[in-house]
């Protein structure tokens, strides 16, 4: 797919199981760099390893990963998750202030962040900077999910791997972070590769997507494809979701 | 004691069976085996302490020692099936716990290096480290499980195993630790120790008794630290692989 543009991340043959159970079977496919790829389809259809994969939180049973052409294998387990950030469904928040969350990437390395740099990355994602001094436990959904975003690129991952973070949010803070994703990929060329259950999501914000069902990716290519799919499981797939 | 004054103490047991009966617990099969355990195990090891103390024998020490960390072992080991090569990490926690209190009591000379000295604090020493573990073992089980989340986001982050584990690695020595602590704040206001009364009734003098008793949760206090702590460091590296991949299938 998309044999025009460069691959951030290329699958070839890759399939993962746990305990005998086949989660992804034969995956094959590149996810074009600086661009958002969104990755749809009915739970349990192996969305969420398929991006743990990418991180190397897990390994595949056989196939090759590649990451900017570099098989995934050949990097630092510590270097590669700092080239590919991945932000969470939940947000996970470390007990603490906002400013000790967007430090952790750096406390990791024994480093402090610069003068004024927690302020910008907060800015950058919407949110004030005395904000900095709050206690995570007072925030909403909507803004522990932009300082989970934030803190993702405080190690400026090239690649931004997000699993359905806007979810669990209203229409206004899914709004506020869908224009954020879109501001990050303009603003450093990050490439993008979003988990969605909304299509609409990934209609509008996407420029390309991956349709997957039972461990298989079923179809590929431009998020305009949900507009119109050629295979009749995603057209069935795209007519329940829209019903 | 006379034997029917030993034999109306098991009104203490009927207690527990009857509540246990009425509120319907479940709890009298396990409470008629550990009492009739408790009975044959205690008369037991007193046949063969009155061997042992009598012989004198390193080799007879040595042996009642090593079965009592076997046994501990073995107990404490089931509460971490999950973790991997955990039979031998207790087993190197007791053994380190036994070592290093015993080499401290007869190498400074605190206690005389004599059979009734050593298997008496040694099965102290053993008994807590064992408990400690077991509580440990629990709770960072269930930590682990609990906060997937936040040891796979300091992972994604670029994390090391060693700081993606740490709060829960923390959480876990900290509270297997706290009964012990918190024990000792009260010790003497709520609970008289269960040795320093018995040394009382025997009829040895108070005083004696106490720093008897001071000296025993001096030790303990360091049983648990380190059981908790050698506990937490040989365990956490086997949740893990060699890519720093937090292993699902523990």
């Amino acid at each position: 797919m998309n044999s025009r543009y460069k691959p951030a991340i290329h699958f070839n043959n890759v399939s993962f199981s746990i305990n005998g159970e086949e989660i992804l079977k034969n995956i094959t496919g590149s996810f074009p760099e600086g661009k958002i790829t969104t990755l749809v389809g009915p739970s349990g259809a192996g969305k969420t390893t398929l991006l743990k994969l990418c991180n190397h939180l897990l390994s595949p049973d056989s196939g090759e990963i590649y990451i900017k052409e570099k098989t995934i294998t050949d990097f630092q387990p510590v270097e590669l998750r700092r080239l590919v950030g991945m932000a969470l469904q939940s947000a996970p928040m470390i007990s603490g202030t906002v400013m000790d969350n967007l430090a952790l990437p750096l406390t990791l390395q024994e480093k402090k962040p610069a003068e004024g740099e927690a302020g910008e990355l907060l800015r950058d994602v919407g949110l004030k900077e005395d904000f900095l001094s709050k206690n995570v436990k007072d925030l909403s959904g909507g803004q522990k999910q932009k300082v989970s975003i934030a803190r993702t690129l405080v190690n400026r991952p090239k690649i931004l791997l997000l699993d359905e973070i806007t979810s669990s949010l209203d229409r206004t803070s899914q709004r506020e972070i869908e224009e954020l994703i879109v501001k990050i990929n303009q603003k450093y060329g990050t490439t993008i590769i979003w988990i969605t259950h909304n299509l609409q999501q990934a209609l509008t914000i996407g420029n390309y997507t991956w349709v997957m069902m039972d461990g298989e990716v079923i179809e590929t290519g431009e998020s305009e494809l949900l507009e119109s799919p050629v295979n009749e499981k995603v057209r069935r797939f795209v007519k329940g979701e829209a019903e | 004691m006379s034997y029917l004054a030993l034999s109306l103490t098991l009104i203490f047991v009927l207690i527990p069976l009857i509540l246990s009966k009425t509120l319907r617990l479940g709890l009298e099969k396990d409470t008629i085996v550990a009492t009739i355990r408790s009975i044959i195990q205690l008369l037991a090891v007193g046949f063969i302490l009155k061997f042992v103390f009598d012989s004198e024998s390193l080799f007879y020490i040595f042996l009642m020692v090593t079965l009592m960390i076997l046994v501990a072992t073995h107990n404490a080991q089931r509460k971490g099936a999950s973790i991997k090569g955990i039979t031998w990490k207790v087993a190197v926690t007791l053994i380190t716990v036994e070592v290093l209190t015993q080499g401290i009591l007869i190498g400074f000379n605190i206690t005389p290096p004599t059979a009734q000295y050593i298997i008496s604090i040694s099965g102290m020493v053993i008994g807590n480290s064992m408990v400690l573990a077991i509580l440990f073992l629990n709770r960072f089980t269930s930590e682990v499980d609990d906060h997937q989340d936040e040891t796979e986001l300091i992972l994604s982050l670029g994390g090391t195993p060693k700081q993606a584990i740490h709060h829960q690695l923390i959480r876990s020595i900290k509270a297997s630790m706290i009964p012990t602590i918190e024990s000792q704040k009260t010790v003497g206001l709520v609970q008289l120790p269960g040795m320093m009364s018995g040394q009382i009734i025997a009829g040895a003098d108070p005083i004696q008794a106490v720093q008897f008793q001071l000296l025993i949760m001096f030790l303990l206090l360091t049983t648990a630290a380190v059981t908790s702590v050698m506990l937490g460091f040989l365990s956490y590296p086997t949740l893990f692989n060699q890519r720093m991949q937090l292993l699902k299938n523990r």
